[in-house]
């Protein structure tokens, strides 16, 4: 079983939707034992960062436990941006940090927020992507981005004049800056391939 | 490279989407929720839900609207109309919806855009400006407030550049001038828009023809372009527009 981390912010709903559409075991839960118990994680997120962090509190270290475990962690938007070590949208705010980067503001040579369907690039050895490799369109919606410096990370990138990262992950650790749920087709391989890598255990 | 999006809106009343000129003259144009699917298995890229009648009772069905849609659809949707408190958003955006859109009550209460893009960020945070263009000073529209009813002594584009700073993180800007009169977007009012705000524009109202959406990209410098009543009405697929931008060199995801 999947357990979507509810936590009080938006679009946690839209990612059991899509994960029961697609015929996988998905369950909205802010329970420490659920949360220990499951299969894999998924860390979901429309939310400014602090107001998230504060919704997250005393789950946090739960969360952190566990994926320091080796349990599958998919962080998507903010839920992804929380997997690293500290936001500065209004303040300065800690994430989990369990992967190495801060979130910073777009550059604001662009339009910001970064908002619609972007060209991900994936690299050939993230299992995020099987199937759907070398690029696909998905969803985007955000107005800061992971700075990415974990060495132990593999990145998928965007092109928004600069290369964006898009996707990361770290062992058993996952994050999409896009919105899989919301990225039709594409998206929903993706949750599905994330509900493989959690069935294999790894 | 980021695409242009093409987003069909799907005004609703009673239940049912309608679609209207001007604002008026409203017809039926099907089941928000299997319009709303059809439009996402069509390839569009986003979905505007407006609920015209915004009364309390309709609030109720829009929330579970919202609901219906989010389990059918999966691609992103915008809900809009009547939306006066960051609590309704909230429950729109728990329900599922992936943005929310504000009017009148941005108006009446600005702070409101800074205390939602606070709660749920900016990219949440859709600022909806009906548009009309001014008969006292030429060049300049006026924003107009309650389903278009009522017109105010604001500017649009003094506004749209005000909204941004508070925190509003896109403008769904409808002339309604145009709107439903398939006689083209008012590219002026875009152009002008689109120069005052680094915030993405969605250009509405007016959309008859391909080469429309083309202009309110190119002309307008628009980031994504509504339309209802040529698409509702089947006079052309999502597919075929963005065939027919492409071919013209717009970035689209195809």
């Amino acid at each position: 079983m999947i357990i979507v981390i509810d936590y009080n912010v938006g679009n946690v709903k839209s990612v059991c939707n899509a994960f029961h559409h697609i015929g996988c075991e998905a369950k909205l839960s802010a329970d420490p034992s659920d949360i220990e118990g499951a299969a894999g994680l998924v860390l979901p997120g429309v939310a400014a960062f602090g107001y998230a962090v504060d919704a997250l509190s005393s789950l946090a270290e739960t969360i952190k436990k566990v994926a320091l475990n080796g349990k599958p962690l998919l962080g998507i938007c903010v839920g992804y941006q929380l997997l690293f070590d500290e936001s500065c949208e209004y303040g300065r705010h800690n994430g989990l940090g369990l992967v190495s980067g801060n979130v910073v503001p777009l550059p604001a040579d662009q339009v910001v927020p970064h908002m619609g369907w972007n060209l991900v690039n994936m690299p050939d050895d993230m299992d995020l992507f099987t199937d759907l490799r070398p690029e696909k369109h998905f969803y985007f919606a955000h107005s800061f981005y992971a700075d990415v410096t974990d060495i132990g990370a593999q990145i998928a990138s965007t092109d928004y004049g600069f290369p964006l990262p898009a996707a990361v992950q770290k062992k058993n650790i996952y994050g999409t800056q896009f919105h899989p749920e919301k990225s039709a087709k594409t998206g929903l391989k993706v949750l599905r391939n994330f509900a493989q890598i959690c069935e294999r255990g790894d | 490279m980021l695409t242009k999006r093409i987003i069909p809106c799907l005004d609703v009343k009673d239940g049912r989407v309608v679609k209207g000129i001007k604002f008026l003259n409203l017809r039926d144009a099907g089941d928000p929720v299997e319009l709303g699917a059809r439009y996402s298995d069509e390839g569009a890229d986003e979905l505007v839900f407006l609920d015209i009648t915004a009364t309390i009772r309709s609030r109720e069905t829009i929330v579970e609207l919202v609901e219906k849609v989010a389990k059918n659809v999966f691609i992103p949707f915008t809900v809009g109309g009547g939306i006066q408190t960051v609590e309704q958003m909230d429950t729109l955006l728990r329900s599922g919806a992936e943005k929310v859109s504000v009017n009148t009550a941005a108006v009446q209460n600005p702070d409101l855009l800074t205390e939602a893009a606070q709660r749920f960020g900016s990219q949440c945070t859709v600022l909806a400006i009906d548009a009309r263009r001014s008969k006292q000073h030429a060049g300049k529209w006026q924003v107009c407030v309650k389903a278009g009813s009522e017109p105010t002594d604001i500017d649009v584009v003094e506004w749209a550049a005000k909204a941004e700073k508070l925190g509003a993180g896109e403008i769904l800007l409808t002339s309604m001038d145009a709107d439903g009169t398939k006689a083209g977007y008012d590219n002026e009012l875009n152009k002008a828009v689109t120069d005052a705000v680094n915030i993405p524009v969605i250009a509405s109202g007016g959309a008859g023809t391909l080469d429309h959406l083309y202009d309110a990209i190119t002309i307008g410098n628009a980031n994504a372009v509504l339309m209802a009543s040529i698409t509702h009405f089947q006079n052309y697929t999502i597919n075929q527009i963005k065939q027919y931008l492409k071919d013209r060199g717009v970035p689209v995801n195809l």
